[in-house]
């Protein structure tokens, strides 16, 4: 448990040495304000809420999650620390675990920083603040299951550019899969447990469900299994690489 | 008493090529034992698989008796390892960059400190401590890259090339930081210079294509060198083929060779045969005639030549 946090630890420390921190927080800080109000017509509603502040995270995350986690094992690799890191007396799971955690607490650090929006609709009206927790859960889950994905590509390649771009499709692949345009393609001709299956594996499906202050176990589970299994994968693949 | 590194039948292929092939040897506490090979022949990758880095495809590794395979945590505990070409990350200090070792080794707080006091002195990195690692020069580079292998004072110390690219203070300030931890340690070290092997080494394996060419002290390959126990002579002022004659009918001796040198100075060369000692035989000719010998001297042999020979056979 400690090994997960020393190299937590550093992992954070690299982030903020560097200007990625601080790029991404104020990218997604600005992002969402911009869709939220312009896109989302945050005013024009008239309601006190945040549902379009929120459905716009997943987009956000698409392409703003894979920057953060294509650098975790490709740069490692390319620079060489990979051999350290590996030599150290860590096992290759809390190796995994000690960086996706250092990935998932920085960003819930930019999640959290969107507070003034929380602030503002409390101001502006009565929200259901309920609603409001379940969704920066939800939000936060996804994010998860986000970083978990691009950690393990991260761990296919040297290339952090190679890295980025097959976390995006791969992203894409699970967000668009619960999107009515997808949906709508399969929905003459397949099986309706097949649609089910299809948008039961999306990302917006379970997000979307949390957010309306639902917060049900299996939308959890969905999560939560989706981060273990990249995760685990991701482990499994360094030690593969590891027998060469 | 088991030996602190056995190493047992080590392969690694990487695709079709084979890159280590069936390495054998045992590293006692106490010893030095220099890698060398040329650039390809196995020797970092054989590095790799002792540290744990890599998994062996076939053989394997075991540190104080314990497979390694099976006991990851508790080998990679004992052994000090620094990478080819020491890699660090270039973002931190040197001072965090050994608080995260030390912290992942174990140590906590004080004892920390202490260890990391300590080193920073032995390596003296002390004035480099909280710069950026990447602005640092390739000598402090190495440096941080061995004060991070011997921060937790391991047994077993496997170091990569770690003088590569320093200049000849610092090369001489490792080996002897190398030297003074030796009689504690079971230190294995891969090198292109061949005459840090005389300076640091006890013992000396040559590797090419993925095989031992060559297993022993340094002075038992020297030995092997055709140059071992030649005993040169210049002598000044008399006929070179009467002196040549002689030498030719020394018990022991096959080949003499002669070169003129400037000022009437003849050279010779007088090989023995098997490379036995024939330095007697030839001091009482020199007595016995009374030639006017100007210098006279024993060739120890070359690692070079070794070297090379060894290492071409192998390739042809």
């Amino acid at each position: 448990m400690s090994n997960i946090w020393v190299i937590c630890k550093r992992e954070l420390f690299s982030y903020f040495a560097t200007p990625i921190a601080y790029v991404f927080i104020i990218i997604f800080l600005f992002l969402s304000g911009i869709f939220t109000f312009y896109l989302g017509n945050f005013f024009v509603r008239g309601q006190a809420d945040l549902i379009t502040f929120f459905g716009f995270h997943p987009w956000l995350y698409l392409f703003l999650i894979p920057a953060l986690t294509m650098r975790l094992w490709a740069e490692e690799r390319k620079s060489g620390t990979i051999e350290l890191l590996l030599t150290l007396p860590v096992s290759m799971l809390q190796a995994v675990l000690g960086k996706f955690l250092a990935t998932w607490l920085f960003t819930s650090v930019a999640l959290l920083l969107t507070f003034p929006m929380w602030i503002t609709v409390n101001f502006l009206g009565e929200p259901d603040n309920g609603v409001i927790v379940a969704s920066y859960l939800g939000s936060l889950l996804m994010a998860g299951a986000f970083i978990a994905i691009g950690s393990c590509i991260s761990a296919l390649t040297r290339n952090q550019v190679v890295a980025f771009v097959i976390t995006v499709v791969l992203c894409l692949m699970f967000v668009l899969s619960g999107f009515p345009l997808v949906l709508d393609f399969f929905s003459g001709w397949a099986p309706e447990f097949m649609i089910e299956a299809i948008s039961s594996f999306s990302f917006l499906t379970h997000f979307d469900a949390i957010s309306k202050g639902v917060v049900d176990i299996r939308d959890i589970i969905y999560f939560a299994s989706l981060i273990a299994f990249w995760l685990f994968a991701n482990a499994a693949l360094l030690e593969i690489r590891k027998a060469g | 008493m088991v030996a602190m590194v056995e190493v047992e039948r080590l392969v690694k292929r990487f695709g079709s090529i084979i890159a280590v092939n069936g390495i054998s040897f045992n590293v006692e506490r106490g010893e030095v034992l220099g890698f060398l090979g040329p650039n390809g022949a196995g020797k970092s990758t054989t590095m790799k698989m002792i540290s744990g880095f890599l998994s062996p495809d076939e053989g394997r590794v075991r540190i104080a008796g314990a497979d390694c395979a099976r006991h990851q945590i508790a080998s990679k505990q004992r052994i000090g390892y620094l990478p080819e070409g020491a890699p660090l990350y270039g973002d931190m200090s040197p001072r965090l960059f050994l608080q995260f070792v030390g912290e992942v080794r174990g140590f906590r707080a004080g004892e920390l400190q202490k260890r990391i006091e300590n080193v920073i002195s032995r390596i003296n990195l002390g004035s480099v401590i909280d710069q950026p690692i990447e602005t640092l020069s390739k000598g402090f580079k190495r440096r941080v890259g061995i004060a991070q292998a011997i921060l937790h004072d391991p047994e077993v110390l496997i170091l990569d090339e770690p003088t590569d690219g320093l200049d000849p203070n610092q090369k001489h300030e490792v080996r002897e930081l190398i030297r003074e931890m030796s009689p504690q340690k079971a230190i294995i070290l891969s090198t292109h210079i061949l005459e840090e092997v005389d300076a640091v080494c006890t013992r000396a394996i040559i590797i090419a294509g993925g095989e031992i060419v060559a297993d022993g002290e340094p002075a038992d390959l020297r030995a092997r060198s055709p140059r071992h126990n030649v005993v040169v002579l210049n002598v000044r002022g008399r006929s070179a083929a009467e002196i040549e004659a002689a030498l030719g009918g020394i018990e022991g001796v096959t080949e003499v060779r002669s070169e003129a040198l400037a000022g009437g100075l003849v050279r010779f060369f007088v090989r023995p045969e098997n490379g036995e000692s024939i330095i007697d035989g030839v001091s009482t000719a020199v007595r016995e005639n009374n030639w006017p010998v100007e210098e006279l001297h024993v060739e120890r042999g070359r690692l070079d030549e070794v070297f090379r020979s060894v290492t071409e056979i192998q390739r042809s």
